[in-house]
């Protein structure tokens, strides 16, 4: 599997667009796709809320698991994927596509993040 | 268990599929190859492969063979007939379920006990202690069995392209010995999938290759390999119980509303066996005044009950216990089993809510299963 080099990585598996006019997209990486299997339900924050790094701003149920969903950074929710409401699935099929989670607008320095080549590492490591 | 976990003869040919591999039980087993959603629905409209070769065999022969199973089981084995199979169950003296079996009589003496993997060392040990006196051996065939199931409306067909062994004959709940692409084999219809289906018993050596000729000749029919994932979807929705979930040591058969493989009228022992008055008492109680009752649940919502999520009135007053839950590719919506107070467990009944991670979430009671397939 491959991670677009030109987003950004956390730890716990989110991907995080370069920012314009400094509102990013967030979302869950192939890798992390993989290992919940089948999304079945997901529960995002609402738009407006206020999210802060590595903290929990919703949760991924799949047919096995239920996972937190954290936020890669501090910022305010601009826009929830509600196609992804709608159909969770998408997070399988088009992780880094049409499987986005929500847009933030950063509010301050992101934390710890990892190039894509970095997240490989990591994630094979 | 600090021990690695062991790993069946088909292993080398689940990894080279991709499959992402779980502890089960001990084993390192296939949880999925690609979706588990695609494989549910591969069973339910064409066929899947299975490898389960965990589960525990264990054989009992000798002439006493069908008294000491009579007596160390719940059911009436010696009234099983030659090539057919029963689910029975194990239990202790107070009552409670050990574990829950498929019994193969393979021939007059010669009986086949099928544990669940994670009781196999429990079920040999019960049935070891309670052989004593009578004229029977009994073999731990645990290493001696590897185990493929093809299951789904086109195993039929997928099988009679590589056996001579006369399937339409072979009702559900029989086995019979034969050839399956050249491979001796026990060849049962039974499964756990609520599809038609065949299990068949081989040695390990043979595993790979029956494996390959079932896949090749699935191929235009569809087949697909299949996980314990998908395997756990299906039983659900056919409202099969799992031990661990609905059966436990804390449960009798008849809590379980399964009191009918539970046979007090036995031709052998003077109709002794072990826990049968414990099982008499039970029966009476789940007669006159049930404690809890399982049913199914349907989710009007897509939240997914998971197995211990307390089963709530909408004011939150806890009413019973969620015992396995998922989301069900069939119905489309989560489903689970669980065990609800008496008064809440008829069909319909209004008001039962499954606490979600403190969302108390609505709930449709229904009866199992949840899934039947046309015959």
């Amino acid at each position: 599997m491959s991670n677009p080099q030109q987003l950004r990585y956390s730890k716990e598996h989110e991907w995080l667009s370069g920012a314009e006019e400094g509102v990013s997209t967030v979302g869950i990486t192939e890798h992390a796709a993989n290992a919940l299997g089948d999304v079945v339900y997901v529960q995002l924050p609402e738009v407006g809320a206020t999210v802060a790094a590595g903290e929990t701003c919703g949760e991924l149920e799949s047919t096995k698991s239920v996972s937190d969903l954290y936020s890669p950074v501090d910022g305010e929710i601009t826009e929830i994927n509600e196609d992804v409401v709608n159909d969770p699935s998408l997070v399988n099929s088009a992780p880094f596509e049409g499987g986005w989670l929500f847009k933030v607008k950063i509010s301050g320095e992101p934390g710890e993040l990892l190039s894509a080549d970095e997240y490989a590492a990591f994630i094979t490591g | 268990m600090t021990d690695a976990p062991r790993r069946t003869a088909l292993d080398a040919t689940h990894r080279a599929l991709g499959a992402t591999m779980t502890d089960f039980a001990g084993w390192d087993m296939p949880l999925r190859y690609s979706s588990e959603r695609d494989e549910h629905v591969a069973v339910r409209t064409r066929a899947g492969l299975f490898d389960l070769s965990h589960m525990g065999e264990i054989t009992v022969t000798g002439p006493q063979a069908a008294d000491l199973l009579d007596y160390a089981l719940v059911g009436n084995i010696g009234g099983v007939k030659t090539g057919r199979a029963r689910y029975t169950m194990i239990c202790e003296a107070e009552g409670g379920i050990l574990d829950d079996l498929i019994v193969y009589r393979l021939a007059d003496q010669e009986y086949m006990v099928v544990a669940n993997a994670s009781n196999a060392q429990v079920v040999l040990d019960a049935l070891t202690a309670r052989a004593g006196g009578f004229d029977a051996a009994i073999r731990d065939d645990r290493d001696a069995y590897a185990l493929l199931a093809v299951q789904g409306p086109e195993s039929p067909a997928i099988l009679k392209a590589l056996t001579d062994a006369d399937l339409d004959g072979l009702k559900y709940y029989a086995g019979l010995p034969g050839t399956v692409a050249g491979v001796e084999a026990l060849i049962a219809r039974t499964g756990y999938t609520g599809e038609d289906g065949f299990e068949l018993f081989v040695r390990p050596a043979d595993a790979v290759a029956l494996w390959e000729a079932l896949t090749e000749a699935g191929k235009d029919a569809g087949l697909v390999p299949c996980g314990l994932s998908c395997r756990d979807t299906l039983r659900l929705e056919a409202g099969m119980p799992l031990y661990g979930h609905e059966l436990t040591t804390a449960t009798t058969p008849f809590d379980a509303g399964l009191g009918r493989v539970v046979k007090f009228e036995k031709t052998s022992n003077g109709g002794d066996f072990v826990g049968r008055d414990a099982l008499a008492a039970a029966a009476g109680r789940a007669e006159t005044q049930p404690p809890r009752k399982l049913v199914g649940l349907v989710a009007g919502g897509r939240r997914v009950p998971r197995a211990g999520y307390p089963v709530v009135t909408a004011d939150g007053t806890v009413i019973g216990e969620v015992t396995s839950g998922a989301p069900s590719p069939t119905l489309g919506k989560p489903i689970a089993i669980a065990y609800v107070d008496a008064a809440y467990a008829t069909p319909g009944t209004e008001g039962v809510c499954v606490d979600i991670r403190g969302s108390h979430e609505p709930y449709e009671v229904t009866a199992l299963p949840f899934y039947k397939r046309q015959k």
